[in-house]
């Protein structure tokens, strides 16, 4: 089964990558008013069911994926 | 009967860069220096531990997130659990914090730039196996060297750790954008401690300062006095 993780750095959190995303954008011509870089997990996870597969990239991403302290993280499964 | 010498394991891990100047600088200070491969689960019979700095396992995902599970990490962390003594330079406080040892997380430098420079820091704490040589309030200079050494936690926990007095070193100047100038914290037992400069690599004049000797042989010492007590 097919997942993806999200990881963001949490709101609050500086991003120093970000905003040199944002200030590049800008001089691009672009106008942003904010950009936060993260990170994309792509997995092929051994599961039977959604569910499964979900409960296990959750323990994933609390065991390595993601740091709890300045991150959040989004799991998708695409079944 | 002449003191031993105390036995302090430098961890090299793939990627590690400091464990062969941490070996030489502990070596210097008087403490056989024994290297310790990522890949053993137990450890040699050691005073000290050291987790030296690098790039463990490319510093892949996050710095320290993927060589806070190997082998030789979970001795080490079985090592501080039981009081031994633990000493996280550059990549190596960045292990302890993934593995919890240690609070907070340090993440990229405010200005996105690599530093390396000399820095000075202001010493906060004296009295614990890491810092006996110094003096509380002291200032003295050794280099960093790093991309990720902004520590970070958030407000309630820097509190915490502030009241605690887990504040070891700070910065004397602006460096990484780290909370409160933090360059050096410990836990909350004092067994445990980890630092983004290198004192290893600066131990003798010649390197531009020796102030790095101060926190060496404070550990070198504390270790010898556990091997004394051993005896």
């Amino acid at each position: 089964m097919r997942a993806t993780v999200l990881v963001r750095p949490k709101q609050g959190i500086l991003d120093p990558q970000g905003q040199a995303v944002e200030s590049a954008l800008e001089h691009l011509g672009f106008s942003v008013a904010q950009a936060r870089v993260g990170k994309v997990v792509d997995l092929e996870v051994d599961a039977a069911s959604v569910d499964e597969a979900r409960a296990q990239v959750e323990k994933m991403c609390e065991q390595l994926l993601a740091n709890p302290l300045m991150e959040s993280y989004e799991v998708e499964i695409h079944g | 009967m002449a003191s031993p010498q105390p036995r302090v394991g430098v961890v090299t891990y793939p990627g590690s860069q400091d464990d062969r100047d941490a070996l030489w600088a502990l070596a210097a200070l008087d403490a056989e220096a024994v290297p310790v491969w990522h890949e053993e689960r137990e450890l040699p019979d050691l005073d000290a531990v050291v987790l030296p700095g690098g790039f463990s396992y490319g510093d892949y995902l996050r710095c320290g997130a993927i060589a806070r599970f190997s082998a030789a990490t979970a001795a080490a962390c079985e090592f501080a659990e039981a009081g031994g003594l633990v000493l996280g330079i550059c990549n190596g406080f960045q292990i302890l914090c993934e593995a919890g040892l240690l609070p907070g997380v340090l993440l990229r430098n405010e200005s996105l730039r690599f530093i390396c420079r000399d820095v000075p820091l202001i010493v906060e704490r004296d009295d614990l196996p890491f810092t006996s040589r110094c003096t509380a309030g002291e200032r003295i200079v050794i280099p960093v060297k790093h991309g990720d050494g902004r520590w970070f936690a958030p407000p309630d926990l820097v509190r915490e750790l502030e009241a605690n007095r887990q504040v070891v070193l700070r910065y004397g100047e602006a460096c990484n954008g780290s909370v409160d100038d933090i360059a050096g914290i410990c836990n909350e037992r004092g067994n445990v401690m980890g630092l983004m400069p290198h004192p290893e690599h600066a131990v003798d004049p010649l390197l531009g300062s020796a102030d790095g000797a101060l926190i060496l042989a404070s550990l070198v010492e504390a270790a010898r006095e556990r091997a004394l007590a051993l005896l």
